[in-house]
């Protein structure tokens, strides 16, 4: 599937007189259970150079038309093309997409007076199709046995085994964009030349029918009918279903809900937050008793201890215990092995240490 | 206190559901609701990183793909909601140590993205075969500047409402799985609102059925 969309941005330094094409191709972990979201494997590395090689080196559109106002606004065109299914042959598949999307896109329309520059919205104006050169398709081979066997349009088991690859993006006026041979196969220039004659034979049915479904849309969009992916449903199918509007009977639904909008308890009592007791200091709802398991005078017990227990320790431990610092807030205890107890005691109490201390910074 | 007036019917767009329409994944389905469509696909259960394995359930990812750009913010708000649904669903302890990728891809956005993206879940879920306890769907309704209700609204009415709702609603007991809002509303237009959306709901339900039905009406 591919989305084209535009956007007014500042033209590149070296080139302010031409649009900017911009492509992505998102290997969407849909298509394959191998494909992971946002890791950029080297498939998609691949993928995307050869899609910006194929549609951007070919100038198959018209960058210079998209220009709006020379060395300052120009139109950003971003192809996003998402894969849903990977049964091999991804290539011909974006190229087909996207060149579709791009033969289908309308940016809005744009006048210029003087400094202004109005942007009209697709109800105002009629918005302006791309201008396109050619259309440049891509067609894989993949050979096996050392080039004896061929394969059109390799399927996704067919590319596991295959020996090598070779694509071929032309348009229908047999002009070749783009060709590139992967896999590290030998190729003789006749097996080349006779890809390219199949090539230029695919190309030119698929092309046929890319124009007559964007003659097809064009008509219905004409008419004024219903376009997009909702009406390419198919209809025939078992697996597919459709439903026209319909109405729902909600008669009863508000004596329902008036039923239980009374049986709930009433809305507890906003209180308006935050206040200012004082300027500087802010305060969210009532002061309560801190919750986090402590309270007040408990902490100077605590303390207490475990300033017993250090000095305790310093007795006992002999050369095991180093006071590190005075300071109030940055008490160290250094638990030994040899004295459980008094471990335990100061275990608590280093942790309690910890919030009195933030909770005397909080206060200043 | 701020009343509501619902007509006595409100309308859902046309639905319309494909199942099995991928190869790759365990199962597949598009869902499309007026011209919202959401294309999902399951995979699982299958092999999970050690580091993701839960002992005693399957793990369960989400993935929504928008159709421009990389997903955002709001993409992963969206996964997370519809995670809480899929795992209050599923019977994730018949596969433990297993992993279930559910993806789903925005195909076209015209209102009520969230509901249809639920339904779509649920649709490939079902295709998937995966054990369920419930089905679920998504309802969206918003309350528009006069107050009338207005069920699965295309985008534009979605901008000119004043609150929008996204319900998923189970199929045993009608009961609220999940809830998304945005907008202020008070206590009452919220009941009505549920109470609307499970009358809808069960039109869905019964789009699921026969759509169940028609799929297996030649092999079964």
């Amino acid at each position: 599937m591919a989305q084209v969309s535009c956007e007014l941005v500042a033209p590149k330094e070296n080139r302010p007189n031409e649009g900017i094409m911009f492509f992505n191709i998102e290997l969407s972990p849909m298509a394959s259970p191998a494909f992971e979201q946002g890791r950029q494997s080297e498939l998609s590395v691949k993928l995307n150079r050869q899609l910006e090689r194929c549609l951007r080196n070919s100038r198959c559109i018209d960058t210079e038309s998209l220009c709006v106002v020379s060395g300052e606004k120009v139109w950003q065109i971003r192809v996003d093309v998402h894969t849903l299914n990977n049964d091999g042959n991804l290539m011909d598949a974006a190229s087909i997409a996207a060149i579709t999307a791009l033969c289908h896109f309308r940016h809005p329309d744009v006048s210029i007076q003087g400094d202004e520059v109005t942007v009209y919205s697709p109800e105002e104006r009629d918005p302006i199709p791309l201008s396109i050169y050619h259309m440049p398709i891509s067609v894989s081979f993949s050979f096996f046995q050392q080039g004896t066997y061929l394969l059109v349009d390799p399927c996704e088991r067919e590319e596991r085994v295959m020996d090598g690859l070779l694509m071929i993006a032309m348009n229908k006026h047999r002009e070749i964009c783009s060709i590139q041979s992967s896999g590290g196969i030998m190729l003789l220039k006749a097996q080349v030349m006779r890809c390219s004659k199949i090539a230029s034979v695919k190309v030119s049915e698929i092309t046929e029918l890319i124009n007559e479904a964007l003659l097809n849309d064009k008509k219905a969009r004409k008419a004024g009918g219903r376009c997009g992916f909702a009406e390419s449903m198919p209809q025939g199918r078992i697996t597919a279903l459709k439903m026209d509007e319909t109405p729902v009977e909600v008669a009863d639904a508000t004596e329902r809900a008036n039923e239980i909008v009374q049986k709930a308890e009433a809305p507890p009592q906003t209180v308006p937050s935050p206040e200012v007791p004082v300027p500087g200091m802010g305060q969210v709802g009532e002061v309560r008793q801190n919750t986090w398991g402590l309270k007040e005078e408990d902490d100077e017990d605590d303390e207490e201890e475990e300033n017993d227990g250090v000095t305790k320790m310093e007795e006992s431990g002999g050369g095991g215990v180093v006071e590190i610092s005075d300071s109030e807030e940055d008490e160290v205890v250094i638990l030994t092995p040899e004295t459980p107890e008094k471990a335990k005691n100061a275990g608590p109490g280093s942790r309690h240490k910890g919030v009195p201390a933030s909770k005397k910074k909080l206060k200043k | 206190m701020m009343e509501v007036s619902a007509s006595s019917t409100v309308s859902l767009r046309k639905f319309g559901c494909e199942q099995s329409l991928l190869s790759r994944p365990d199962g597949s389905a598009s869902f499309v609701q007026g011209d919202t469509s959401v294309m999902a696909g399951v995979y699982g259960p299958a092999e999970v990183k050690v580091s993701k394995e839960i002992y005693d359930r399957a793990t369960l990812e989400v993935l929504i793909q928008p159709k421009v750009g990389l997903p955002s913010v709001k993409e992963r708000s969206q996964e997370e909601c519809l995670r809480q649904t899929c795992e209050a669903s599923l019977l994730l302890s018949l596969h433990p140590r297993s992993s279930l990728t559910l993806v789903l891809q925005v195909l076209h956005d015209d209102g009520s993205l969230l509901s249809c993206c639920l339904n779509a879940a649920c649709m490939a879920l079902m295709d998937a075969g995966l054990p369920m306890s419930c089905l679920f769907c998504g309802v969206t309704c918003g309350i528009d500047s006069e107050g009338q209700i207005v069920t699965d609204p295309t985008a534009d009415q979605e901008k000119e409402s004043r609150a929008l709702m996204t319900f998923a609603i189970d199929s045993k007991e009608r009961r609220v799985m999940m809830s998304s809002t945005k907008g202020s509303f008070s206590v009452h237009e919220l009941q009505q609102c549920i109470a609307v959306c499970q009358r809808a709901s069960e039109k869905i339900f019964q789009f699921y059925r026969d759509s169940v039905s028609r799929r297996y009406s030649k092999s079964l």
